[in-house]
């Protein structure tokens, strides 16, 4: 992990403006801010561990936990809201009995929403790793959570 | 490709490379805008490509992946040029029967063609559909001229000729002239004039200064710069040259949302494509002119759309805004001379620089000169990315470019603008698209979100959902917002949840009004239109929640309650098993019933329905 940390600061130590461009790379590299990440991160481009600590908990790109093996986003934008966006977040925190923002204890699934994603013609949408699921229901979520579930089980899933 | 080292070298590239597309070779385009991208056009394009390749088609046909043609309902698109045919909704499955009769043999393939649902007839051609009739196509239709990752693509059409004029002989002050006359207004939501701004900058004092696009396209519900970033990133680039050029700036940044992964990685290309042809760095086209731009990725943060606070976070910052007595045109990123504009202004520059002010200012009304970009979705048939003139009437877009409500119910309002905005009622669709009139009815342009909505949406709901999510935005610094809409969500809750009563009607517009008085940046400032609109527009969506407490529209969970129809439910069980809360009792082919004790008023069962059984009261 120090190694990849290394990389991401090169070329930036001692610049206290690249704070969010170097937080942005280590939350992709790594999935989450550590606490040992943002200590690097701090003493690396001479920012305090507070502010460091401050704009990874302002933004929403940064989370401080790690994610599960597959990261749900479920847009609720105003779009995806009159289009239904609420029954879908009852059904993916119900079926995975998880809050908002929490992974599954097995560390499979985790259940975030997003203020829009940018594909608000198709809505409501669906994230699933990266892939776009357009005009979802809450039946074709189920059906594909667990779909997942099922892959997983038999272990040909890839996240 | 070596650098374009002078204007006349470029004139030359630019001519060869028209020339050179303008044989009679098939071009088929394959849209690959944020909603094709959803529908897996790039599966479509994969196998086009393999299809028009194995059948020795590599000189005759070619294939073009571009960014947004704006009509995502019907994607994925692939439009065939010369003859303009166009096929929706497009599957992998489907190529094979499209490169053997239309590529090879000229023939239709009929069931492809889009059906306009007001005739019932199939339409063959792009331009006859009347999604795109009753558009202006300016700046959205380039995307569909040009793959976003060709350099070649962007000069065959015209590309970086405006940057040419500018710096072959206009002088700063001309081409702020230029801007000023053309009558361009900031997009992003403000619609401030882009020449003040301009000038304002030059004038200011410092040897440091900088341009910003603000691509931190933060509004739910609004996806036109994402469209532009992805689909036409060097129209961006080179009205930022040219803004850096007018004010004196060397240095630029395009602050892009970190959710857009795609547009992150086009205006990285970008850049490094124009560093490579000369049109950044040092010397551009040998007019002495030195410019670079980076791209600064954004954290998700609706307030850094605020000038202030977006520039505090390119600083490294928590994204807080300023007051704003001291501007950013003179004390802006690292408190020097700035000048931010949004993606769709930028991207407006070189046309109104190549085809001059006059032709601009000819499109629009008196003060909303031009076309606008606007994101038309909700409860419309047909979504997408629209361009219209300033001064069309909503009426326009959301019937004739919309094609009116979905599933035959009936449109209610119209919310434009995004939080800040606000709802228009379907009574005052004559109004045209325009900064001002939109703003004395209470809404505005915004960005140019434009969410419909029927009889199925609640209006009291929609501000309840406007205020949630300002409250989680607002970054707390001053009163009047972090209190302000904390408070005046708490009231519409109340109202929502049946708890309203009259005199809060009254404390919503008193508590609505100081908000926007006193709140210290745009975002608090408007964040009670939605509120205040609503009130505005719907008074008897509150009476009834108030009054009667009842939601028309069947939204607030607290209002209401789900039954089974006993005469339509055939007990197929689908309700059945969609409820997550297990509330939903019957055997196979007999009547379902709910318990209500465990209802939690989700509403899946309601969307699990095949018969519409499900009633809500």
């Amino acid at each position: 992990m120090s190694s990849s940390l290394d990389t991401i600061l090169e070329g930036r130590r001692s610049q206290p403006h690249q704070l969010i461009e170097v937080l942005q790379d280590v939350q992709q590299e790594h999935g989450y801010l550590s606490r040992e990440a943002m200590d690097t991160v701090s003493e690396g481009l001479g920012v305090p561990v507070m502010e460091v600590y401050r704009v990874a908990n302002f933004y929403t790109a940064f989370t401080l936990e790690p994610m599960g093996k597959y990261v749900i986003t479920l847009c609720k934008g105003t779009a995806c809201h009159v289009r239904g966006a609420n029954p879908l977040i009852t059904q993916a925190l119900g079926l995975l009995e998880v809050e908002e923002d929490q992974t599954t204890e097995d560390g499979l699934f985790t259940v975030q929403t997003v203020n829009c994603i940018g594909t608000c013609a198709l809505a409501p949408v669906v994230v699933l790793n990266g892939v776009y699921h357009p005009l979802m229901t809450p039946a074709k979520l189920r059906a594909l959570i667990n779909r997942v579930r099922r892959e997983e089980e038999e272990g040909t899933g890839h996240a | 490709m070596p650098k374009i080292a002078s204007i006349d070298e470029l004139k030359t590239i630019g001519e060869q490379l028209t020339a050179a597309r303008s044989d009679d070779a098939i071009l088929m385009t394959v849209c690959g805008g944020p909603g094709c991208q959803a529908t897996r056009c790039h599966d479509v394009a994969a196998e086009l490509r393999k299809e028009l390749d194995s059948n020795g088609f590599n000189g005759s046909a070619r294939l073009r992946v571009t960014g947004c043609h704006g009509f995502c309902e019907q994607g994925p698109i692939v439009v065939i040029d010369p003859s303009n045919i166009f096929y929706g909704q497009v599957k992998p499955a489907d190529v094979k029967e499209i490169v053997d009769r239309t590529v090879r043999n000229g023939e239709v393939v009929e069931r492809l063609l889009y059906t306009d649902p007001s005739t019932g007839k199939t339409v063959l051609t792009e331009d006859k559909i009347p999604f795109y009739k009753a558009q202006t196509p300016t700046l959205l239709s380039q995307n569909r001229r040009l793959d976003p990752w060709s350099m070649e693509d962007y000069l065959a059409i015209g590309g970086y000729t405006a940057l040419a004029k500018v710096l072959s002989g206009m002088s700063p002050e001309e081409v702020i002239s230029q801007i000023k006359a053309s009558g361009l207004r900031g997009r992003g939501g403000g619609g401030f004039p882009t020449a003040t701004k301009w000038a304002a900058c030059r004038a200011a004092h410092g040897e440091e200064k900088y341009v910003i696009c603000n691509a931190d396209e933060g509004d739910p519900g609004a996806f036109m710069d994402r469209g532009i970033l992805e689909g036409n990133p060097h129209a961006i680039l080179e009205g930022m040259i040219i803004g850096a050029w007018a004010i004196g700036a060397n240095k630029g940044y395009i602050y892009v949302r970190n959710e857009y992964p795609l547009a992150v990685e086009h205006a990285k290309e970008a850049i490094s494509q124009a560093r490579e042809y000369g049109f950044l760095g040092e010397d551009i086209l040998g007019s002495g002119m030195n410019m670079d731009i980076q791209v600064a990725r954004g954290g998700g943060a609706f307030v850094c759309g605020e000038s202030t606070a977006l520039m505090a976070s390119l600083e490294g910052k928590v994204g807080e805004p300023r007051p704003k007595d001291v501007h950013t045109v003179e004390h802006g990123l690292w408190n020097r001379p700035t000048t931010l504009n949004n993606v769709e202004t930028w991207a407006n520059v070189p046309a109104i620089i190549n085809n001059g002010a006059a032709w601009f200012s000819g499109m629009g009304t008196d003060n909303s000169k031009g076309t606008k970009i606007l994101a038309l979705t909700g409860e419309v048939k047909n979504t997408g990315l629209v361009e219209v003139a300033f001064g069309t009437s909503l009426r326009t877009v959301v019937e004739q470019i919309g094609g009116g409500g979905r599933d035959g119910r009936t449109t209610k309002a119209v919310q434009t603008g995004g939080p800040s905005g606000g709802c228009l009622p379907a009574s005052m669709f004559d109004l045209p698209v325009d900064f001002d009139v939109l703003w004395e009815k209470g809404s505005m342009i915004g960005s140019g979100g434009l969410v419909v909505m029927d009889e199925k949406t609640c209006m009291v709901d929609v501000a309840k959902y406007f205020l949630k999510f300002l409250q989680d935005e607002s970054c707390g610094k001053c009163v009047p917002c972090r209190i302000g809409v904390d408070r005046l969500l708490e009231i519409v809750t109340d109202i929502t949840e049946g708890r309203g009563s009259s005199e809060q009607v009254e404390l919503l517009k008193e508590l609505g009004e100081t908000v926007a008085e006193t709140a210290l940046c745009g975002l608090g400032k408007t964040a009670p239109n939605p509120v205040l609109s609503t009130l505005r527009y719907f008074p008897e969506e509150y009476e009834a929640h108030i009054s009667e407490g009842r939601c028309p529209a069947g939204v607030c969970t607290e209002l209401i309650e789900y039954s089974i129809d006993a005469v339509t439910c055939n007990g197929c069980g689908a309700c059945l098993k969609a409820c997550p809360s297990e509330a939903i009792q019957g055997r196979k082919n007999k009547l379902h019933t709910i318990n209500l004790e465990l209802c939690t008023k989700c509403g899946i069962c309601l969307t699990s329905c095949n018969d519409n059984a499900i009633v809500v009261q």
